[in-house]
């Protein structure tokens, strides 16, 4: 199942389904990479509140998305990680560093738009 | 090799003699000889026994009075017991006592020791009545030490049992308490750790933690462990998975309190201390957790 990006204002918000494989997070990726120029874009959020099992492979996912939207020169948030999902990762050693992380999609809007008040 | 046989063959007659004396009186029937002889002679015995208990400073922890009741009762049970030869009421009974004298701080060995004098005094009181007669009295022992040994071993296994039993319920007890997890300012969760931190204690806090920065929708979390006097090698990767976890739920993690010995064992096993962010005291901690948030306190003088 393919996931949607959709625009809001100046960021893009990608919501996951419970169930991706691997192809349709290679697709996202893509997507966003190309979405977030040409939208000209300024955060991305990544909401996985409906996941309930992170493995590997999405999790590296997630952080190529964030480090190459930050090539690109946007900035990306992941939010939603539940707490057993979080600690299942912790302990498998995927720990998502260097990647900005937040409650869910509220705070996630909250901190861009923190970091971004100054230079609208 | 000759003279082995031999002596097998002596005893293997002698086993049989013996079983041979004991077919002759049915057990039962000796068991309520002695049963009879233990009620009729119940206030002496009875009296005897409390003597040897005081005698060897047995229960030191109770008063006469209430030794002297109890041992009334013990020695009712155990006659009961050994007529009815069933053990559940004695078992009953003894889980009650020792529900009644634990919290008094009554020991194992006491009531090991106050059951094993009553078998020797009732023994004792065997040996005067049928000196006289050496093969009676030989077949009212086999029929009575089975029987008190089962009824010692019924009466301390009940006490060692309730006795765990408490352990267990206090351990619950204590896990339930330590473990709080503290709303002390929007945003702010305050988790104070105290006592010794097991694998097991550990993941529940975290497992509490996690949860309460979901429900309280948290921002900073101060882990105080200036209660924790020790900690190995799995506790403290724990604490640095648990910070890790929360920064993926959103939460920047302080902690605070760290001993020297703590400290000193971190940097020793090389607990990787870079993600950490950590404070000397919970006061410190607060007040980096503040500004973190936005806070600043103020006195009302400077407000004016």
């Amino acid at each position: 199942m393919e996931v949607p990006i959709l625009k809001q204002g100046d960021y893009l918000i990608a919501t996951f389904q419970a169930a991706l494989s691997d192809a349709d997070l290679n697709q996202l990726r893509s997507g966003l990479i190309q979405q977030v120029v040409k939208l000209r874009s300024r955060g991305v959020l990544v909401d996985v509140t409906a996941m309930d099992v992170m493995d590997s492979f999405a999790s590296r996912t997630l952080r190529e998305i964030a480090h190459m939207i930050r090539l690109r020169g946007a900035e990306t948030v992941i939010v939603g990680i539940q707490p057993e999902v979080a600690f299942a990762m912790v302990q498998l050693g995927l720990t998502l560093e260097d990647v900005t992380t937040a409650l869910d999609l509220e705070e996630g809007l909250a901190y861009l738009n923190e970091k971004f008040k100054n230079t609208h | 090799m000759a003279k082995r046989a031999e002596t097998l063959k002596e005893t293997m007659t002698l086993n049989s003699q013996v079983t041979e004396l004991v077919r002759s009186e049915a057990p039962s029937e000796l068991l309520r000889e002695l049963v009879a002889h233990l009620r009729q002679n119940r206030t002496q015995l009875r009296e005897e026994w409390v003597g040897r208990i005081s005698e060897t400073r047995l229960l030191t922890a109770m008063t006469k009075e209430e030794i002297f009741a109890e041992a009334t009762s013990v020695y009712d049970s155990y006659v009961e017991a050994l007529e009815t030869e069933t053990f559940e009421a004695l078992q009953a009974y003894a889980r009650n006592l020792s529900e009644r004298i634990i919290p008094r701080g009554v020991e194992t060995h006491e009531v090991v020791g106050i059951v094993l004098l009553l078998r020797d005094v009732l023994a004792r009181s065997l040996f005067a009545k049928y000196q006289a007669d050496f093969k009676k009295l030989n077949r009212i022992l086999d029929a009575y030490e089975p029987a008190a040994n089962r009824i010692a071993n019924t009466v301390s296994v009940s006490f060692v049992q309730e006795r765990e039993r408490v352990i267990r319920q206090q351990q619950e007890a204590i896990r339930e308490l330590s473990t709080p997890v503290l709303q002390v300012r929007e945003r702010l969760l305050i988790l104070p750790m105290i006592g010794v931190i097991d694998p097991q204690r550990a993941r529940q806090l975290t497992e509490q933690l996690l949860r309460g920065i979901r429900t309280n929708r948290a921002k900073v979390v101060v882990i105080d462990i200036t209660g924790v006097a020790a900690m190995d090698v799995t506790v403290a990767n724990h604490l640095v998975q648990t910070v890790e976890a929360s920064r993926l739920l959103g939460a920047t993690v302080i902690v605070t309190g760290l001993s020297p010995e703590i400290a000193q064992t971190l940097v020793t096993i090389g607990v990787d201390l870079g993600k950490m962010n950590t404070v000397g005291d919970l006061q410190g901690g607060i007040e980096q957790a503040e500004r973190l948030l936005g806070y600043k306190v103020v006195t009302l003088a400077e407000t004016r």
